[in-house]
């Protein structure tokens, strides 16, 4: 039975929560066919996670393994098929547990880089599974820097092949996925030398295992790298070359190549190379940050229902920890976030679908707006949610610290992706380069993309609102964010001019100015994030319902903002003193509004209760049972600990005699 | 075997410093002759191969536990042998055997053997306080269930007395009365000190404390009644066996109750205690070493990014020069030198609690507790401030150090994981917030009405009626001297004062319109806690100012106020509204103050080793591979990696099971 604390909640939602997600996923179609695809994941008991949090690394690696394999036969079974409407769906269905997704990337990188030779002799055997791939780009010493890898492939003419080699330690691959225990092949990013020449880093598909007994191959190194914060299932690893030599085929030529006589020869354009990178980072978007985010917005604000803590009102029975206003003020603006950046998921795909067409008609102009874009989002979004996650597992108290509320391992696995796939401060310093290149030359009367249109018309101004309800107008929340964003970039590229003419190196001027320049192009992202909000509320019209309580959330996620970052929206005195203050009353007053529809709100995302692995976040919100039976089934309580015979024992009988 | 080189660019960041670290050192110990003695406690420790074992990230949670309770007893008896009595020497070598981690006996040493001493009588300390001593009585301190954490009043347990038998029957009624949480019940403990709503004659009386058997000695079975058990994985902590405890009209005697101050006579008569004030003591002595917890945890998280950033290098600043130290990016800085300005901050604050808290504790025996309230209220909102900052900063810094940060091989998530819990245990940071607002509120009002107040509120003396006038705080604007802490000390404390009087504002507004006293508390609670923070903020910058003229040392003098300037001048950049809006910095001085933070960051670069070399931590303490003081990074990450649990054998055995039927079948 549903605990009535939860029960009724959701009798006064002021939305039908269906409707809403079948909004969220886009049609009636595609919410049926989610559903479907979870449930068929879910009744089978090979990728069960009930036992999740009481396996070790080797344990969970191993399962990762076995559900990998399962779930080749169970797409079969069911007839999904990696181009099929159900394939995006299953990644959310095993909620990411599972091996072999370095696999899916070694498969994309010789679809893309190969020739159609290559990609005729290697993807078949892949998808198949008679090889198993990685990719192996990062090293001990180089991350997102590329050209500092230090890898290096030699071509020797005589016996067409390239010498790859690890000359020092530094060099070493380390935190591919997949290749610490299982991958056969990789793709191996190196420096490529013809007749001691260097041409920089290229790829090339090494064996490392033997196909046979998968023991590793003559000149190989490879191992996993040790336990990490979480992804237990992947075995990241490390490989070191030594003298392994590769035929001239091996190195993936779709874009370069080396002739049989060493000659170098490039072909088609290396921006294309970006637009692998741009894919990977929009993707991550939305299955390793929003699922997570959504997730433990759930947990946290059903939990804070069910629990009761101290009295609002002398006499009455204590109160639901989301009737103080601390809590809602902890979790709704989480919870507008993750509606805010479900959203701008949608706006990232239009933008790379629409670029996508325009490549394939081979125009890349517009490749360098999504390539800032992909990156400044990247790096605002897993930054927001990264800390929104954080935000949900402490409001949960003491519980929250639990490996059974779920929230530490969503905690652990979304901080990787502030890292992976290119570190966020050098992101937004990307979107920063492009921001400031763009403002001079809209300044210059020169055409930019539409989107920054706006960071030429930044004038002196005032925000025209009289009374803490004309906050409420997107209108003018979405101004005073477009001036702000506007004057963040206009005043750091005054300062970088400022500063290159009092003599300051080029360089140097940059690097002095890469704290604004990071804090513009956040400032950038969040501007388009609310605008696109606004936006999006704008169109539900269609949809009276829902459209009202999506007015709310944009509104908080709006106010929440210049709440949250007062002082650039005062600075320049576009918001004054007392606006602020209209803009924290108007601020304080909507999540009283929203905490209404605070439970209908989560139970929208449509997650299943097998999904969310929480014994706080259930949909039953019966916590504490669950959380009492879910202790039981601990290693610790079922067998006794070898510590009692071997240590406690002796402590507690003769320490008599030995004090 | 021999030394390993130390890393070149390490060694060139120490020979530049301009100062010497060991003297920050022994400022940072309380002197030359404690920095001695903790060195040689610590080679006690390092020396000694009983404390030698496999590294921690490679065992598993069971295998932790054991360990951990190997370590403790060998500490027990050592202690003894060493002859370590001193509080802050037992401190240092429990810290060094478990390197900073819990372990199962925390809470008998730290919280069971005090309460028998500070709660018991002569007669209960004679029956349990030398078995406890001499552990065949190990015990916990069961306060928080389920059901109810930091407010303790709703808490459900019930200890029901009998006057027929002269016994308490302990009852948990309901699910979620069952003790949950507690270090070292699932497992370790055959005692516990339960806190239960004491019924007697029929009526309730609130919550005591009782000592209750839990389990067998002899068998360590839980005894008839009890149910024990460990509660599960948990985000770290994974030495420590925390509990859940079911109790079913549980039986113990009449003298179990501890009745030093309230009393259960033998008919059920109900004796109240004197004061309910005293146990206040210990909760401000307990969130005082949180203060200085904060300021270690943040301190070994900056040690190893800093070093770390100092070895790693990066990308180009320069077109055509070798690749810098990421040290030398601005970001980088940016993240990690407010950081170490914090970690000094809060290692002076944690140092000034802890001595305030001694020389109140001797006003207190002697009857005054008239300070008492105030460090009450002021130890919860530095706990809450302290706790919440330190947290975000280890995270800070172990992003900082990039993909490899995220490697238990780097120490910080293990740092993270046992710090992060002390933002909710003790006390939540939300509601010690609201405590000290509460405080501030009560302030604000006496002064309201004429009184003068004393103490770190005394600010709000100054904000009588016509002082408070927007016109007259903006007049002050011009004056803040951006270059000088104590000129800064006052834009806090403007900053503080105005939010304090904003929210007390607010909260007459409320009132006022006819809502009832706590409608209207939680309606202005958001403003409530950020006058809190502002509080807290202002306090630890005029602590931090305030020891720089302690300082004799003209080069460690010089440093330190580098730091100091930072940590004032970066919180106002993190705070420009608070300071715009109150009209204390004018928009001018804001861009000026953004400046000159990227001035400290340069001007502390050159020394940013030397002062992270200072928290004088040992590498074993440390636990971090990219914080090694020789820099040797690399050799040594390759080094851990090959004794992971999942190289054991080079094939793995998920390839037998799984990949080669797969294989086979295709």
């Amino acid at each position: 039975s549903v605990n009535p604390d939860l029960a009724s909640e959701r009798q006064t939602a002021s939305f039908s929560v269906e409707k809403l997600t079948v909004w969220l996923d886009g049609g009636e179609e595609h919410t049926q066919k989610r559903r479907a695809v979870v449930e068929a994941i879910e009744r089978d008991p090979v990728f069960s996670r009930e036992n999740q949090y009481f396996q070790s690394q080797n344990e969970r690696y191993e399962a990762a393994v076995r559900k990998a394999v399962h779930l080749q036969k169970k797409m079969h079974e069911m007839g999904w098929t990696e181009s099929g409407p159900e394939f995006k769906y299953i990644y959310r269905a095993v909620s990411g547990d599972i091996a072999f997704l370095l696999h899916r990337i070694f498969i994309r990188s010789i679809s893309v880089l190969g020739s159609d030779k290559q990609i005729a002799k290697w993807i078949p055997l892949a998808t198949q599974h008679k090889l198993i791939g990685s990719y192996a780009q990062t090293e001990l010493g180089h991350g997102t820097y590329l050209q500092g890898l230090e890898t290096t492939a030699v071509f020797d003419i005589t016996t067409q092949e390239f010498i790859l080699n690890t000359p020092k330690i530094s060099a070493m691959k380390w935190w591919p996925g997949d290749m610490g225990r299982s991958a056969t092949h990789t793709v191996v990013f190196a420096q490529l030398y013809i007749n001691g020449k260097c041409y920089g880093v290229h790829p090339f598909i090494v064996q490392i295992r033997s196909l046979r007994d998968h023991s590793l191959c003559p000149g190989i190194t490879a191992g996993d790298i040790g336990p990490k914060m979480n992804f237990e299932n992947v075995d990241n690893g490390y490989l070191m070359l030594q003298n392994v030599r590769v035929p001239r085929e091996n190195m993936l030529n779709k874009f370069c190549e080396v002739q049989p006589d060493g000659t170098y020869v490039r072909q088609g354009s290396q921006k294309i190379n970006y637009f692998t990178m741009t894919t990977v980072r929009i993707s991550l978007i939305s299955d390793e940050v929003i699922i997570p985010l959504m997730k433990a917005c759930t947990i946290a604000i059903r939990y804070s229902v069910v629990r009761r803590q101290s009295k609002l009102k002398p006499g009455e029975q204590e109160a639901k920890i989301l009737d103080y206003q601390t809590q809602q003020e902890k979790l709704l603006p989480q919870l507008a976030t993750a509606y805010a950046f479900h959203f701008i998921n949608d706006y990232l795909q239009e933008l790379f679908n629409r670029v996508y067409r325009e490549i394939r008609k081979k125009n890349f102009n517009t490749l360098p707006e999504l390539h800032a874009f992909s990156s400044g989002f990247k790096a605002m979004v897993t930054q927001y949610s990264t800390s929104a996650v954080q935000i949900c597992l402490q409001a949960c108290g003491g519980h929250g610290y639990s490996s059974l509320s779920g929230l530490p391992s969503l905690y652990t696995r979304i901080i990787a992706s502030c890292i992976y796939e290119g570190e966020n401060t050098i992101l937004l310093l990307q979107t920063a380069r492009f921001l400031i290149k763009c403002f001079r030359a809209a300044s210059a009367g020169q055409p930019v993309p539409p989107s920054v249109t706006y960071l030429a018309a930044v004038k002196p101004g005032k925000c025209p609102a009289k009374n803490k309800l004309e906050f409420l107008s997107p209108n003018i929340y979405t101004e005073a964010y477009q001036h702000m964003a506007a004057r963040l970039v206009s005043s750091t590229a005054a300062k970088l001019q400022d500063l290159i003419q009092s003599g300051v190196k080029k360089h140097d001027a940059w690097n002095q100015c890469t704290v604004q320049l990071a804090q513009a192009a956040k400032a950038h992202c969040h501007y388009i994030t609310v605008k696109n909000f606004a936006e999006t509320v704008e169109k539900l019209k269609t949809e009276a319902g829902i459209q009202k309580i999506m007015k709310h959330l944009c509104d908080l996620f709006a106010l929440h903002g210049i709440f949250s970052n007062a002082g650039v929206f005062l600075h320049d005195g576009y918001v004054s003193g007392a606006q602020m203050d209209m803009i924290t009353a108007s601020y304080l007053d909507l999540l009283a509004v929203i905490r209404k529809d605070a439970v209908p709100l989560v139970d929208a995302f449509d997650f299943t209760d097998k999904s969310l692995n929480s014994a706080l976040g259930s949909y039953d919100g019966q916590v504490y049972q669950r959380l009492y039976e879910w202790a039981q089934k601990s290693p610790s309580n079922k067998q006794m600990s070898p510590a009692y015979e071997r240590y406690l024992k002796p402590l507690l009988h003769n320490t008599q005699s030995k004090l | 075997a021999a030394m390993m080189v130390m890393n070149a660019d390490l060694r060139r960041e120490r020979a530049a410093a301009t100062f010497q670290p060991e003297l920050l050192t022994h400022i940072l110990d309380g002197g030359a002759e404690r920095t001695r003695r903790r060195k040689e406690i610590e080679a006690l420790v390092i020396n000694d191969p009983d404390f030698q074992h496999e590294d921690l990230n490679f065992l598993s949670r069971s295998q932790r536990y054991e360990q951990a309770i190997r370590k403790s007893s060998l500490m027990v008896m050592k202690l003894r042998e060493h002859g370590i009595a001193d509080p802050d020497e037992i401190y240092w070598f429990k810290s060094f055997i478990h390197r900073g981690r819990p372990e199962p006996l925390d809470l008998h040493l730290g919280m069971f053997l005090p309460t028998l001493l500070t709660q018991a009588t002569p007669e209960q300390q004679d029956r349990f306080f030398m078995p406890a001593w001499n552990l065949e009585i190990i015990g916990t301190y069961a306060q928080t269930e389920m059901g109810h954490g930091t407010h303790l009043r709703g808490l459900e347990t019930t200890a029901t007395y009998d006057p027929a038998t002269q016994e308490f029957i302990l009852n948990s009624p309901t699910v979620t009365s069952i003790k949950w949480w507690p270090g070292g019940l699932g497992k370790t403990s055959n005692h516990a000190i339960v806190l239960a709503q004491l019924y007697t004659q029929g009526q309730c009386k609130g919550l005591h404390a009782f000592i209750v058997p839990i389990r067998q000695l002899g068998t360590h079975e839980p005894l008839p009644g009890i149910t024990v058990g460990d509660i599960g994985p948990k985000f770290g902590y994974d030495e420590m066996d925390n509990g859940y405890l079911k109790m079913d009209n549980f039986r113990i005697p009449r003298e179990n109750m501890l009745m030093k101050y309230a009393q259960v006579e033998p008919d059920g008569t109900y004796v109240k205690p004197l004061s309910d004030k005293l146990t206040y003591g210990t909760m401000v002595f307990i969130r005082s070493l949180i203060v200085g917890d904060s300021a270690r945890s943040l301190s070994r998280a900056c040690t190893i990014a800093i070093r770390y950033s100092a070895v790693r290098h990066q990308s180009e600043l320069k077109p055509g020069e070798p690749e810098p130290q990421i040290l030398d990016y601005q970001t980088q800085q940016y993240k990690l030198f407010p950081l170490l300005a914090t970690a000094y901050a809060f290692h002076f604050v944690g140092a000034y609690i802890k001595n305030t808290y001694h020389r109140i504790s001797g006003d207190i025996n002697e009857g005054d507790l008239s300070e008492l309230p105030e460090l009450h209220a002021l130890t919860a909102g530095l706990k809450a401030f302290t706790s919440w900052t330190a947290n975000a900063g280890i995270e800070e810094c172990r992003m900082a150090c990039g993909g490899h940060g995220y490697s238990r091989c780097s120490g910080i998530p293990d740092i993270y994981v046992t710090f992060t819990p002390s933002c909710t245990y003790e006390g939540e940071n939300t509601v010690m917030m609201l405590q000290t607002a509460r405080f501030l509120v009560k302030s604000y009002t006496q002064v309201s009405s004429g009184q003068q107040v004393t103490g770190m509120v005394s600010y709000l003396n100054d904000l009588s009626g016509q002082r408070i006038q927007p016109q007259h705080v903006a007049a002050r604007a011009v004056t803040v001297r951006l270059n000088d802490p104590i000129s800064l000390v006052e834009a806090y404390k403007a900053r503080a004062a105005r939010l304090v009087e904003a929210a007390a504002k607010n909260l007459q507004a409320e009132l006022n319109h006819r809502k009832s006293k706590e409608d209207a508390w939680n309606r202005t609670s958001v403003d409530l806690v950020r006058a809190s923070e502002a509080h807290c903020h202002y306090v630890v910058v005029k602590l931090f100012t305030a020891k720089l003229s302690e300082i004799s040392n003209a080069a460690v003098r010089a440093v330190l106020t580098e730091l100091c300037l930072l940590y004032a001048l970066y919180g106002i950049s993190k705070n420009t509204g608070d300071f715009l809006q109150a009209g204390i910095l004018t928009d001018a001085q804001i861009t000026q103050v953004n400046h000159h933070v990227k001035e400290l960051l340069a001007a502390i670069r050159p020394n940013a080793v030397a002062l992270v070399d200072s928290f004088d931590f040992h590498d074993v303490h440390l636990g971090s591979v990219l914080g090694r003081y020789d820099g040797n990074v690399y050799e040594n990450m390759f080094e851990w990696a090959k004794k992971s649990p999942l190289n054991k054998t080079e094939v793995h055995e998920s390839f037998h099971k799984h990949l080669k039927p797969m294989q086979a079948k295709l």
